[in-house]
């Protein structure tokens, strides 16, 4: 199977989690942040140190050592302000776990395609459950509850970013220019519906989009002020001349398993398409920054976009033009040897299509804003309620609560309601072990089993503190398609220890 | 909570692309009706999430305050 192609490339979702501990609004969101990181149980590591988070990648090793905070598994309720903000870990699935200003966040580990990655994103829900659950044992913490959404209502917004490798040859103009109309319409099918129009949700109404009304800026390099449709942020992680990283953060964080799965795959097919140069009809939006907003407002689809040529098209039409063109480009360029990820993405997403242009209900057990919709309009009818009364608020909110005796996504799903891509087994796994085909392989296994002797990691390396040695021995790993089962699977099966791979490693010993 | 579908949509997706086609015609009576049986299943699950939502709805939406993130 080819690695690079159609759907096929390194990719990953990091999701900031909402969390807040009922009763008291006024709790310091940095600390329970880091308390939910800290209970996070890490393989070895939480028996007897934690490795930490490689942050000065390019720091000859000797340096290094000044970041292994030797903290040990301090009781996460004993925490000084001196360690607010610093709890980072790495977990055996390849993932990171951290505190991101005020929110846990959970960055998925590498993946080659988006059926991986949007199971790692779910592992990501499940790993945020247990530690929470961990947390609420430590004695005199109050329970605290997260959620996988992107707004307060009240003007804070939290991201959910996806991040895709790309050619580092391929114009940015280029990306900026067929991305941003792409960008403007997949609210339709990636939306996670929300209740309330505006950043502070003052309009009463529901929109498509979570994150949409915070938009204001086309192209930029911020992400927390005047947010950009399309982020310039580019630290590859990797080999900066092969590649580099687009980094989104103008997307919703989803509960659906399908929306993740086509957010990524459509995405990802779009970057190749505009990589190979294939797309040459230009479907710039008009203000695309208003357009945005205006998609995300107008749950009937009837909203007309004008293009810079003149024509007028709604959403699903856009949508439609980069489906039309994604088929003939994989036809071109595939044929008969499209690989069936590629196939799937394609028929997946016009499915979708077809379907929300007949009537948008028909995907109410598929994607997340029409599960919502049908939801809150069942409570309006029901209950003779309009949009600004707080229960419909509330269902919104509460969709997205990650426990699932709470969560309203969680019951839809436990009474077969929701369309699931993933066995629990499957969620299960990916909550432990590292996907095969990426470097996170190698980083998962080190953690699970040489866990003591991990000193940090970050995305592209490992540092190890042996035994005996007196500097702590860097593993880098710049290239993400190294480090996989076939490459180093076995070789790790061999070594017992830490001190026998490095010796391999350095020595071919 | 195994998941009523399976991965690999590819003939899921072409029998729903099937459906799609056969019911593009559809007259407006159709829709209400799926329309109709569709909010009979929206009340029973409702009436399940009742049981769950969060009690004093307002109260609880206010004090869900976030700082920003990113």
């Amino acid at each position: 199977m080819t690695t690079e192609g159609a759907v096929r490339r390194i990719m990953g979702i990091e999701t900031e989690y909402g969390i807040s501990v009922p009763g008291q609004p006024g709790a310091n969101a940095m600390l329970t942040s880091s308390q939910i990181v800290n209970s996070y149980p890490t393989a070895a590591a939480a028996r007897a140190r934690r490795a930490r988070w490689d942050f000065e990648e390019e720091t000859p090793l000797r340096d290094a050592r000044g970041f292994d905070v030797t903290r040990d598994a301090a009781d996460a309720s004993q925490l000084t302000d001196e360690d607010l903000g610093l709890a980072n870990v790495i977990l055996t699935n390849g993932a990171r776990l951290y505190v991101d200003h005020a929110h846990p966040e959970y960055s998925a580990p590498e993946c080659t395609n988006p059926r991986d990655a949007a199971l790692w994103d779910k592992a990501g829900e499940h790993v945020m459950l247990e530690a929470l659950h961990r947390a609420a044992q430590i004695p005199g913490t109050a329970p605290i509850v997260l959620y996988k959404n992107n707004t307060d209502n009240k003007g804070a917004s939290y991201g959910c970013h996806e991040n895709y490798l790309m050619r580092r040859s391929t114009p940015f103009a280029d990306i900026v220019k067929h991305v941003t109309p792409f960008f403007v319409s997949r609210p339709v099918f990636a939306g996670a519906g929300r209740v309330g129009i505006g950043q502070e949700g003052g309009q009463a109404g529901f929109q498509l989009s979570q994150r949409a009304d915070f938009f204001e800026v086309e192209v930029g390099l911020e992400t927390t002020l005047k947010r950009p449709i399309i982020n310039t942020r580019d630290e590859p992680h990797a080999d900066a001349e092969k590649y580099r990283r687009l980094h989104v953060i103008v997307g919703d964080a989803n509960m659906s398993e399908l929306a993740t799965y086509l957010k990524l795959g459509t995405t990802s097919l779009v970057l190749a398409m505009v990589e190979d140069g294939w797309l040459r009809e230009d479907l710039s939006v008009v203000q695309p920054v208003a357009a945005l907003h205006d998609v995300s407002h107008d749950h009937g689809l009837g909203h007309l976009l004008t293009l810079h040529d003149g024509r007028r098209m709604t959403a699903l039409q856009l949508q439609n033009e980069y489906h039309e063109q994604a088929r003939k480009y994989v036809e071109d360029r595939y044929g008969s040897d499209v690989d069936q990820d590629t196939t799937d993405v394609l028929d997946e997403w016009e499915s979708v299509l077809d379907r929300l242009a007949q009537d948008p209900m028909l995907l109410r057990e598929e994607l997340d804003w029409v599960a919502k919709l049908a939801l809150l309009e069942g409570y309006r009818s029901r209950d003779d309620i309009d949009w600004d009364h707080p229960r419909l608020q509330l269902v919104d909110l509460q969709y997205t609560d990650i426990r699932p005796e709470k969560g309203l996504y969680a019951r839809l799903a436990s009474r077969d309601k929701m369309r699931r891509l993933f066995t629990d087994d499957e969620v299960a796994r990916a909550v432990v072990r590292p996907p095969e085909d990426t470097r996170a392989y190698f980083r998962g296994r080190c953690l699970a089993q040489y866990g003591e002797q991990v000193a940090a990691a970050s995305w592209d390396s490992v540092i190890f503190d042996i035994p005996g040695r007196d500097s702590l021995q860097r593993v880098p790993m710049l290239e993400p398609l190294r480090g996989t089962h076939a490459h180093v699977g076995e070789l790790l099966d061999r070594c017992k220890t830490a001190g026998e791979l490095v010796a391999v490693l350095t020595e071919g010993a | 909570m195994a998941g009523k579908e399976t991965a690999g949509g590819q003939r899921r997706a072409n029998r729903q692309r099937e459906e799609a086609e056969e019911t593009e015609v559809e007259p407006e009576t159709d829709v209400q009706e799926r329309h109709e049986k569709l909010s009979e299943d929206v009340d029973s699950i409702l009436d399940d999430i009742d049981e769950v939502l969060e009690e004093n709805a307002e109260e609880f939406v206010r004090q869900y305050v976030q700082k920003g993130g990113e």
